[in-house]
C-alpha cells in the first residue's frame, strides 16, 4: 500500500520573483535581492511585487489579509495552476506550514511609547483601554495562523482536509512527511503542501533579535558570514502538489520529480545530541548516487550553519561525491516556515531541468529541527 | 524463511489498520486540576466559569472566562500564553503517562502530537523591553529599539517560538523524534489526536502522546474575539453565561485547560498488560470553503466530517449512542451543529452535550479534552448534562441532556470539533474490547 509520490506542481514567489524559470536559473547563481535599509540594521530579502489579483481575484478576499496570507495565497494558487489541478480542489488535501500573521504594529509602539512610561498599578488598565479603542476587527483573523489554510481554502476552494503545522522550519518538514505518508497509504490522491514567510515584518524581526543570531549591516555570502549573528531572513512562499504516481498517471499530470525518503528530527543539541549527529542518523541508508545535487537549507544561525557544514562533509567523506551544492539562504534567504518547501522546489526544479541526477534537501532549523528530503527524477 | 503469523482479526480494525487504544488520560480544567476532580465536576453539573481575577478587566466587554488555578499561581508571577500553555500540557501530559504506566520510563514509545494555540511575544514581555529600551536610550519607543533591546534575550526566543513549547514537552517526557505542533483554531485538540492515532495506524509508531492545551485568556486576545461579537457578555451571571443549545445564548465563553491522551496499538497495549480504557475508532475531517468565521449554510463540511468520522469507524450513525457536541453557544455553531446532527442521524438523533456550558470553550484543548469526557462517559455510563437550559431552542430539536447528567449504557461517542477557518474534525471513541 506504500505509493509512489510525485511533485506535479510548484509554487514558487522569493525575492528573486515568481515562478519556475527565474529561479531555475537562479541555481547557476546570481545575485540576491536585498533591502539593507528598510528594516535596518536587519538586511531582508523583500517581497517580490505581486500582481495579486490574478491569483487572488476578489478585493474583499485581499482585504481579509494582510502581506503573509496574500503571499501564501497566491504561492499555493500558482501550484495548483501549474498542476493543472483546479478541478480536483475539493478532495485535495491542504498541509500548511505557519507562524502568526502580522501585527499591527504601529499600534504596539504608540501603546508601548505610552505604558512603558506608567507605573506598572496604572499600566494594565491603559493597556486594555488602548487596545479596545485601537484593535482593528479584522486584524484578529489576518493574524490566526490557521487562517493561511483557510484563505487558501476560501480563494482556492481547496476542503480535503486542512491542517496547519506550527513549529518554524520543522513544521514545514512534517507537513511534507505526513502530507507524504497519508498519500502513500492510500489516504487520498492529492495533497497541497507549503509555506509563507515575510521577512520585512517587525514583529518577527523582534523575536528573531532575541535569538541574537539576525545579521547586522550590510549582506555578504553564508561564507563569508562571520561565526554568530549570520542570519538574514527572506520574504519567500512556497507550495508543492503532491500525488500519487497512479492519481498522477490517470488524469495525464506530468511528474516534475519524484519525492523519496522526507524525514525529520529533533536533537535537544547538547553534548552528543547534536544536530550533526541528528542528521547523519536521517541520511541512515538514503540512496544516494554520484553526482546528487544538495540544496542546503543552511540559514546562517552559527550553530546549525556549523553543524550542517560538518554533517555534509560527513557524507561526503563516508558516500558518493555530491555534484552541486546550492546553498539556497544565498539567493533567497531564509524563510523559515518556507524554507523547507522552497528548497524542495528547486530541488524539483533542478531534476525536471536534467540539471542533476537526483537532489537532497537539508533543513537545519535556527534553533531546533533537522531535516532531509531525497528527490529523483520522474522515470 | 518463516512464516509470521497474522495478528488476531481484532487488533487490527475494518480497514486492517492497527487498532488505537487508549491507555492513559490526563486533564487539566476550570473545573479541577485531574480527571477524577474535572470528571466528578461536569457530572455534578458545575459551571468553572468565573469573573477574571488575573488582570484588570476595565474596558473590556467581557471580564468573565474559564480559568485554571495553577500550583503556581498563588505567587502572583505574570504566565504568558506560551508559559501557561506549556504548564498545563504538562501537568496534563504527566497525568496520562502515570495512568498508563509508564511514568519513570526514560523514553515515551512514540511521538508528541501536540494541539496548541499561535503564540507569539506578548504585552508583558513587550512592555519589560520598552522599559529596558527606554533605560536604554530615552527617545521615541518604536519596533528598531524594542529589538534592540531584545537582541541576545535567548529565553524570550525560546519561549515565544512556536516550536518552543512541543520542544520542552518533547524533552520533558522523553518523546521521539520531532515533535509535531498543530493548529486547526478551534478543531485543534481533535486534530492532534488524529495526528497520533493515523501515526499508530501506520505502523510509524507503537504510541503517541497527543495533547490539546489553551492558555490564551488574556485581555488581547478577549479585546480580539469580542471585536468578532463572538463572546457572551453576561458579565454579571458568570455561572449562567455558557448556554449551548438554548434560546438564549448570545455566544462563547474563553476558556483554558488542557487534555493528554496516551494512545498505543491496542496490540501493543495488550502485549504490555495495560489497562485500556476505550478506543480511538475513527476521524474524519473536512474543510469548508465558504467564509472566514461561518459555516455553509449547506453544513456541507459540518456533515461530511461527521459521516467521515463514523465511515472510518466502521459503523453506521445507528450506532453513535451519545454525541460530545462542538456546542460553543454561539448563534450560528449551535445552529449548524443541529443541522448537521439531523442530516447525518435523521429523526434518530442519539444525546448530545456540551461540556462547554460548564467548562467554556477552551479553544485548542477543546477537541482534546472533549475526547477525554466522551472516553469517561462510556467508562462510567454517565451522560454529562448541558447546564443552564432554561428555554428550549425551538430551532433545536434535540436531546441536549438538559441541566442533569444521565445514566446510559455508551459504546460509540462521536465528539464533533468545528473550527474557524472552515476546520472540521471529528472523532469516533469506542468502549475497551471485552476481556
Amino acid at each position: 500500500m506504500t505509493e509512489s509520490i510525485w511533485i506535479t506542481g510548484i509554487g514558487l514567489v522569493s525575492s528573486l520573483g515568481e515562478g519556475p524559470e527565474i529561479h531555475r536559473a537562479a541555481l547557476a547563481g546570481r545575485a540576491p535581492v536585498v533591502d539593507a535599509e528598510g528594516f535596518a540594521p536587519y538586511p531582508i530579502h523583500p517581497l517580490p511585487p505581486l500582481e495579486l489579483d490574478r491569483q487572488i481575484p476578489k478585493r474583499g478576499d485581499q482585504r481579509q489579509m494582510e502581506p503573509w496570507q496574500r503571499l501564501g495565497t497566491y504561492a499555493a494558487g500558482l501550484a495548483i495552476d501549474q498542476a493543472g489541478a483546479r478541478a480536483l480542489v475539493a478532495d485535495m488535501h491542504l498541509l500548511v506550514a505557519a507562524g502568526g500573521g502580522e501585527r499591527d504594529t504601529a499600534l504596539d509602539e504608540a501603546v508601548c511609547a505610552e505604558i512603558a512610561r506608567l507605573p506598572a498599578e496604572e499600566a494594565g488598565q491603559r493597556l486594555n483601554a488602548m487596545l479596545a479603542s485601537g484593535l482593528r476587527p479584522t486584524l484578529f483573523l489576518a493574524q490566526l495562523s490557521n487562517l493561511l489554510a483557510g484563505n487558501i481554502s476560501i480563494v482556492h476552494g481547496v476542503t480535503g482536509s486542512s491542517r496547519t503545522f506550527m513549529g518554524e522550519e520543522a513544521a514545514a518538514a512534517d507537513a511534507v512527511r505526513i502530507a507524504a505518508a497519508r498519500l502513500a497509504e492510500g489516504r487520498g490522491g492529492i495533497a497541497l503542501v507549503g509555506g509563507a514567510y515575510v521577512a520585512g515584518r517587525w514583529d518577527m524581526l523582534l523575536l528573531y533579535a532575541a535569538s541574537g543570531e539576525l545579521r547586522q549591516g550590510g549582506w555578504a555570502p553564508l561564507a563569508e558570514r562571520a561565526e554568530g549573528g549570520g542570519l538574514v531572513t527572506g520574504s519567500a512562499a512556497a507550495f508543492l502538489v503532491l500525488e500519487t504516481e497512479n492519481h498522477a498517471r490517470a488524469r495525464g499530470a506530468a511528474g516534475l520529480a519524484r519525492l523519496g525518503a522526507v524525514r525529520s528530527g529533533a536533537a535537544r543539541r547538547q553534548g552528543e545530541d547534536s544536530a550533526e549527529a541528528s542528521a547523519a542518523a536521517l541520511a541512515q541508508s538514503l540512496p544516494l548516487r554520484p553526482g546528487h545535487a544538495v540544496i542546503s537549507g543552511a540559514s546562517g544561525a552559527a550553530l546549525p550553519t556549523a553543524a550542517e557544514r560538518r554533517f555534509l562533509a560527513g557524507l561526503r567523506a563516508a558516500g558518493p561525491a555530491p555534484g552541486q551544492v546550492v546553498h539556497s539562504a544565498d539567493l533567497i534567504g531564509h524563510a523559515v516556515e518556507a524554507a523547507f518547501p522552497a528548497n524542495l522546489a528547486l530541488a524539483a526544479l533542478a531534476l525536471a531541468a536534467g540539471d542533476a541526477p537526483q537532489a537532497l534537501v537539508t533543513g537545519f532549523g535556527v534553533w531546533r529541527g533537522e531535516a532531509l528530503a531525497l528527490l529523483e527524477p520522474v522515470a | 524463511m518463516t512464516e509470521t503469523a497474522p495478528p488476531p482479526a481484532s487488533l487490527r480494525d475494518h480497514r486492517g489498520r492497527h487498532r488505537v487504544a487508549v491507555t492513559g488520560i490526563g486533564l487539566v480544567t476550570p473545573l479541577g486540576l485531574g480527571v477524577a476532580e474535572s470528571w466528578a465536576a461536569l457530572l455534578a453539573g458545575r459551571s468553572g466559569i468565573r469573573r477574571i481575577t488575573r488582570f484588570p478587566t476595565a474596558h473590556l466587554k467581557t471580564t468573565i472566562a474559564g480559568q485554571v488555578t495553577l500550583p503556581e499561581g498563588a505567587t502572583g508571577e505574570v504566565l504568558t500564553s506560551p508559559a501557561r500553555v506549556e504548564r498545563m500540557a504538562g501537568l496534563a501530559a504527566a497525568e496520562a503517562i502515570a495512568a498508563a504506566g509508564l511514568a519513570g520510563e526514560e523514553r515515551f514509545p512514540g511521538p508528541l502530537c501536540l494541539g496548541m494555540p499561535p503564540v507569539e511575544v506578548e504585552w508583558p514581555h513587550r512592555i519589560a523591553l520598552a522599559r529596558q529600551a527606554l533605560d536604554r536610550e530615552p527617545g521615541p519607543l518604536r519596533y528598531p529599539a524594542l529589538a534592540a533591546a531584545a537582541t541576545g534575550q535567548e529565553a524570550l526566543f525560546e519561549q515565544c517560538l512556536f516550536g518552543g513549547v512541543g520542544e520542552r514537552l518533547a524533552a520533558r517526557f522523553g518523546t521521539t523524534g520531532a515533535p509535531v505542533e498543530i493548529t486547526t483554531a478551534c478543531a485543534t485538540g481533535a486534530s492532534a489526536i488524529q495526528l497520533g492515532v493515523e501515526a499508530i495506524q501506520r505502523g510509524e509508531a507503537p504510541a503517541a502522546l497527543c495533547i490539546g492545551a489553551e492558555g490564551s485568556v488574556q485581555p488581547e486576545a478577549l479585546i480580539r474575539f469580542s471585536l468578532l461579537s463572538a463572546l457572551s457578555t453576561r458579565n454579571e451571571e458568570p455561572e449562567r453565561a455558557s448556554r449551548p443549545f438554548e434560546k438564549n445564548r448570545e455566544g462563547f465563553v474563553m476558556s483554558e485547560g488542557a487534555a493528554a491522551l496516551v494512545l498505543e496499538s491496542l496490540e501493543g497495549a495488550m502485549a504490555r498488560g495495560a489497562t485500556v480504557l476505550g478506543l480511538v475508532l475513527g476521524c474524519g475531517e473536512r474543510a469548508d470553503s465558504f467564509h472566514r468565521t461561518r459555516s455553509n449554510p449547506d453544513g456541507g463540511a459540518i456533515i461530511g466530517a461527521m459521516r467521515a468520522a463514523i465511515a472510518d469507524a466502521g459503523l453506521e450513525p445507528a450506532a453513535i449512542d451519545y454525541v460530545n457536541a462542538h456546542g460553543t453557544g454561539t448563534p450560528e455553531n449551535d445552529k449548524m451543529e443541529t443541522l448537521g446532527m439531523r442530516a447525518v442521524f435523521g429523526e434518530a438523533c442519539p444525546p448530545i452535550s456540551s461540556n462547554k456550558s460548564m467548562i467554556g470553550h477552551t479553544l485548542s484543548a477543546a477537541g482534546a479534552i472533549e475526547a477525554v469526557f466522551s472516553l469517561l462517559a462510556i467508562r462510567d455510563g454517565m451522560l454529562p448534562p448541558t447546564i443552564n437550559h432554561e428555554t428550549p431552542d425551538p430551532a433545536i430539536p434535540l436531546d441536549v441532556v438538559p441541566n442533569e447528567a444521565r445514566p446510559a449504557a455508551v459504546r460509540h461517542v462521536l465528539s464533533n470539533s468545528f473550527g474557524f477557518g472552515g476546520q472540521n474534525v471529528c472523532l469516533v471513541l469506542g468502549a475497551a474490547p471485552q476481556a
